[in-house]
């Protein structure tokens, strides 16, 4: 434990611009996986209700049409 | 000192009623037999708090009579029947609206409103992505012609429409709405479930509310149809949703309380096109701010700490035998 935080510290955090870096790259992450999971989960609760669930049938038409 | 006093003038106090009583007694029991003389004087002893307090009721009582009830400006008929209140999905917090359904009412919207309606602020290309697709979108635009700019001799000509060209309206303006309508003016419905009480619970009621004659007694203008939902109950607009009326794409029944639900959900959409994003966009503020609300608290907590758990020790000072403060003359030692 004390070696895996000693091994965050000293590469990571020790120096100002790998702190910097980190934060940045961490905020990105944490973003990235924030919108995702929230999305993620606003679309099952809202199954079948939005325009992508229902997308699929009049797109399919309109290229069956053309054909 | 002060209690004792305080004491001795509540004491004081009740002795001046008693006093009065007693008065009161002394005079009747001259005037009057001794019988009666025990009743009578529990009686008027009463009788000033008994008359405070029926004045104070009385004066409460008249002062509501007054100012207190409603004050209606309008009767019960001209304020328009209460929608009932539907259990709307879209309504709730964690749904947004029923994409489906809002591609059925538009249809209901083009098929039946339109003839009549206007939704002005709604243009083509806020369709695309949220009720039909941009080919879709597309060929509905180009059905319609809309000005071009003013060409070199200032003339404008007709182009078909565009996505970015809002939907037309079926009257050119407002008084040609009304000469077309028997002087009612049929409103622009882009906000129409913002800007009415009840807002798609009214507009449900409203398009459905329709009884098959009106109620005996009820006075409807010549012109005007029966709706109780309406303010006034006389509304211009008849009854227009008919089981059957438009045919489903999806092949839904088209009832009457389905079109309207449709259009309802429709035209909520219209009002609020922004509902599905905000909502989404209010969970992530909410599931953000709970976690800095929980980290700020613990900041505070971790900050306070050593405050809170501290301990003040006050160590007196070593007591000489005779303290200062007894060579101090002290006052009012004689009296």
């Amino acid at each position: 434990m004390a070696g895996l935080s000693d091994f965050v510290y000293n590469t990571f955090l020790r120096r100002n611009f790998t702190m910097l870096g980190t934060v940045f790259v961490s905020a990105f992450a944490l973003q990235m996986a924030f919108d995702t999971g929230s999305d993620r989960i606003w679309d099952s609760i809202n199954r079948g209700r939005q325009w992508k669930d229902i997308k699929a049938k009049y797109v399919q038409a309109a290229e069956d049409d053309d054909e | 000192m002060l209690a004792r006093s305080a004491l001795r003038s509540a004491r004081s106090a009740g002795a001046v009623a008693r006093n009065a009583a007693s008065k009161t007694t002394s005079r009747s029991s001259s005037t009057s037999s001794s019988t009666a003389e025990g009743a009578a004087s529990s009686w008027k002893t009463n009788a000033l708090p008994a008359g405070a307090t029926a004045f104070a009721i009385g004066t409460v009582a008249w002062y509501y009579h007054l100012y207190g009830r409603n004050v209606d400006a309008m009767t019960p008929a001209e304020e328009g029947l209460h929608p009932t209140s539907y259990p709307w999905a879209h309504e709730k917090w964690h749904k947004t609206f029923d994409h489906q359904a809002l591609r059925r009412g538009f249809q209901v919207y083009r098929e039946v409103c339109a003839s009549c309606h206007s939704l002005a602020r709604i243009p083509y290309r806020s369709l695309v992505g949220t009720i039909m697709t941009v080919d879709e979108a597309k060929a509905l635009a180009e059905e319609n012609e809309y000005d071009t700019e003013p060409n070199d001799e200032g003339e404008t000509e007709k182009r078909p429409g565009k996505l970015s060209d809002y939907l037309p309206s079926p009257y050119k303006n407002d008084e040609a709405a009304r000469a077309a309508n028997n002087g009612a003016l049929p409103p622009d419905l882009s906000l129409m479930v913002k800007a009415r009480h009840g807002g798609c619970n009214y507009i449900f009621s409203l398009l459905t509310g329709y009884p098959e004659e009106p109620p005996a007694g009820a006075v409807v203008p010549e012109g005007l149809n029966f709706n109780p939902y309406f303010p006034g109950t006389g509304i211009a607009m008849a009854r227009v949703l008919y089981d059957d009326l438009v045919e489903y794409e999806d092949e839904t029944p088209a009832t009457t309380s389905q079109m309207a639900k449709d259009v309802t959900e429709f035209l909520n959409w219209a009002a609020e096109p922004e509902m599905d994003e905000r909502k989404k966009m209010g969970w992530k503020v909410l599931a953000v701010t709970s976690v800095l609300t929980a980290l700020s608290v613990w900041v505070k907590r971790y900050k306070w700490a050593p405050i809170k758990t501290r301990k003040l020790v006050y160590t007196p000072p070593i007591q000489t035998k005779s303290p200062i403060t007894s060579k101090l003359p002290k006052p009012d030692q004689k009296s």
